[in-house]
């Protein structure tokens, strides 16, 4: 199967600019890594309590680390004339917003899950669930891109977008939150890690649809 | 001219908040033609361009384009991390172009700054990048936005000449400008 | 007839008289069935005394804010495929109310709960957590349209993101839902079910309608107020232009 050309060039494009924009998967990395390895420090290191809230905290890092990111996609490409050029394609500019997304997810997303082991070590989460847990991560990741990528491209004109994606995108992140941390518990045989990918599906499909009409809005 | 026009304007409106930027604006190019738009900062002629573009909606009015065409708008579409090369290329993908982007920096006289990221190269080298990319596909539709801004004499000496290449081989051209056209105008539209 | 009321000097006429109508049938009716609620209704030891009366407000508010949420994602799709300017004025009127609403149900579903789970809130309760979800729906509506520059983009940008929050929204009462199952908590008040008393059923019922009564005026009241804004815009444009 090979892409189409545009949606196989806006792919190579995002992801230069993902790597290029943010030192490669360091800058990201140093993100999540500083936001998880904060919490001992507000919370105290009784390692019981670490354990409890430790999936959990990944997961809020791993949020908040795709709003940071999301918060510039969008909007440089308004910036530099380039939404305009992607927005004139005959391929769908949704299809181009969903490659776009998915190549920002691959840069600044997908390797965040291969540090979530290291950081569950560190706050004393036994290490028994690693690969379900890494593949709950992994799903969790992507949806989180997906529905911050829609509250990046409605807020692609905003000047200081970075607080109104957040406030945006947290009601769409909820159903992630809730099933990706049941199917921590449950493990891959269990029904949340099926709602979870479920929730990702339905996000692939919707999402993709309200970028493009928010990025013809934000060209416009 | 019996010929179909290649891009029509039909009683085209824009509105920005409550103010009425233009209103019941009808154009019409034909190939060879070169229309220049005119009109005081803020009159809405980027606004009416980006419409005959399909960028922005009109509040009033239709647009018919018969073919596909170029964009060249304030911003060039370079990003910060390409170099003039990449660029090009990238863009000679999108739209399965056979030109060698060798010729086309060449031609831009872009090709000793080729690798240098463009968030190094200076205004006019950009512009010179950007408009690389009308010489990549040949399109039948020029839009052009402010197309003499930022470059040097040579420049604009050079863009003149691709526009007249352009219509003489049956192209039309539709530029938003202020101050003196370098080029030989064949109809007008003042906002 | 919402077709008739998309003319918006026919709304304008119309709603000059159903303002000050609704906002009477729908005080007499709430008044009517707050004086039942306070006065009439017998108090329910089981559902922990006297706070069964905070119901007549508080799960009509809940009725009601759903209601809203629904307005707001069908006025923004009725605006995003006719462009009727009036579907819009609708969405934008709706947004505040219905912020305003699921903060109400908020504040009354917390008052309730204190004496009947012993907290003034509780993360557990699914309809509890649904409401703060459509909360936030509604503030980041608001929020968004304030942050674009023209009105028309504030309009389109608000209808795609009703529109994305009304597609979410089962899915998002779905995995609260699941989530609140698995946290079993007290018991959760069943307040409406078919086996309930006509004599709290029908003052409920009466409270909702006046409430959604009221709730409409205050829309429409909204609406009026945004098109005399748009025409003094209008006015004031055409005065500067002019010179």
């Amino acid at each position: 199967m090979t892409l189409p050309s545009p949606l196989l060039s806006a792919f190579r494009q995002a992801l230069s600019e993902a790597w290029a924009g943010g030192a490669g998967v360091l800058l990201p990395f140093g993100f999540f890594a500083g936001t998880a390895v904060l919490v001992p420090f507000t919370m105290g290191s009784d390692p019981d309590l670490l354990a409890k809230i430790g999936p959990g905290v990944l997961w809020l890092a791993l949020a908040l680390a795709s709003l940071v990111t999301l918060e510039r996609v969008f909007q440089a490409d308004l910036q530099d004339g380039a939404l305009d050029l992607w927005v004139q394609e005959d391929g769908s500019i949704s299809q181009i917003a969903a490659v776009k997304t998915l190549a920002h997810w691959l840069i600044s997303g997908l390797p965040l899950v291969l540090l979530t082991p290291l950081l569950g070590m560190m706050l004393q989460v036994p290490a028994t669930q690693t690969v379900p847990a890494m593949v709950a991560y992994a799903l969790g990741g992507l949806t989180f891109f997906l529905w911050g990528g829609v509250a990046a491209a409605l807020s692609a004109s905003v000047a200081r977008g970075g607080l109104l994606i957040a406030l945006i995108a947290l009601p769409f992140y909820l159903p992630t939150v809730i099933f990706g941390t049941l199917a921590l518990d449950e493990g891959l045989g269990g029904t949340s890690i099926l709602f979870l990918a479920a929730s990702t599906l339905f996000a692939l499909g919707v999402a993709p649809a309200a970028m493009g009409a928010a990025l013809r809005l934000a060209a416009d | 001219m019996s010929d179909p026009a290649l891009i029509e304007g039909r009683g085209l409106g824009a509105v920005r908040g409550e103010r009425v930027l233009f209103q019941d604006v009808s154009l019409a190019v034909q190939g060879g033609d070169g229309m220049v738009l005119r009109g005081a900062n803020g009159s809405g002629k980027t606004t009416l361009l980006r419409q005959l573009a399909g960028l922005s909606e009109p509040q009033a009015g239709t647009v018919q384009r018969t073919t596909n065409h170029h964009w060249i708008g304030h911003s060039n579409g370079l990003k910060p991390h390409e170099t003039p090369r990449s660029h090009l290329a990238n863009w000679a993908r999108v739209w399965g172009s056979e030109i060698e982007v060798e010729d086309v920096l060449l031609q831009m006289q872009m090709h000793r700054p080729a690798d240098v990221p463009c968030r190094l190269i200076s205004a006019g080298q950009k512009r010179r990048t950007g408009l690389g990319r009308l010489l990549l596909v040949p399109r039948d539709i020029w839009l052009l936005d402010e197309p003499f801004n930022a470059l040097d004499a040579d420049g604009q000496a050079l863009l003149a000449g691709m526009i007249a290449t352009h219509r003489a081989g049956g192209g039309a051209v539709i530029a938003a400008l202020h101050g003196t056209a370098p080029i030989e105008v064949s109809d007008e539209v003042v906002l | 007839m919402w077709s008739i009321l998309a003319n918006p000097h026919r709304f304008m006429a119309f709603s000059r008289y159903a303002v000050p109508v609704c906002y009477a049938i729908g005080t007499a009716l709430f008044g009517w069935a707050m004086y039942q609620a306070l006065w009439v209704v017998p108090s329910d030891a089981y559902q922990g005394g006297d706070i069964i009366r905070a119901m007549f407000i508080h799960v009509p508010s809940a009725w009601l804010c759903m209601g809203l949420y629904l307005g707001l994602a069908g006025s923004s799709f009725v605006w995003f495929i006719w462009r009727h300017e009036l579907a819009d004025i609708a969405a934008r009127a709706i947004a505040p109310i219905g912020a305003g609403y699921t903060a109400l149900c908020l504040a009354t579903g917390s008052i309730w709960g204190k004496p009947t789970w012993g907290t003034w809130w509780l993360w557990d309760d699914a309809r509890m957590m649904s409401v703060l979800v459509l909360f936030f729906l509604f503030l980041g509506y608001m929020a968004l349209r304030a942050a674009m520059e023209t009105r028309q983009k504030a309009a389109r940008a608000g209808a795609i993101l009703a529109m994305v929050g009304a597609v979410n929204v089962p899915l998002i009462k779905f995995s609260v839902d699941i989530w609140s199952s698995l946290h079993q908590g007290p018991s959760v008040i069943r307040a409406e079910g078919p086996a309930m008393a006509a004599v709290y059923l029908n003052p409920l019922l009466i409270s909702f309608l006046g409430q959604g009564l009221i709730v409409a005026a205050m829309v429409f009241t909204l609406m009026r107020a945004e098109v005399f804004g748009q025409q003094a815009d209008a006015l004031m444009a055409r005065r500067l232009s002019e010179g």
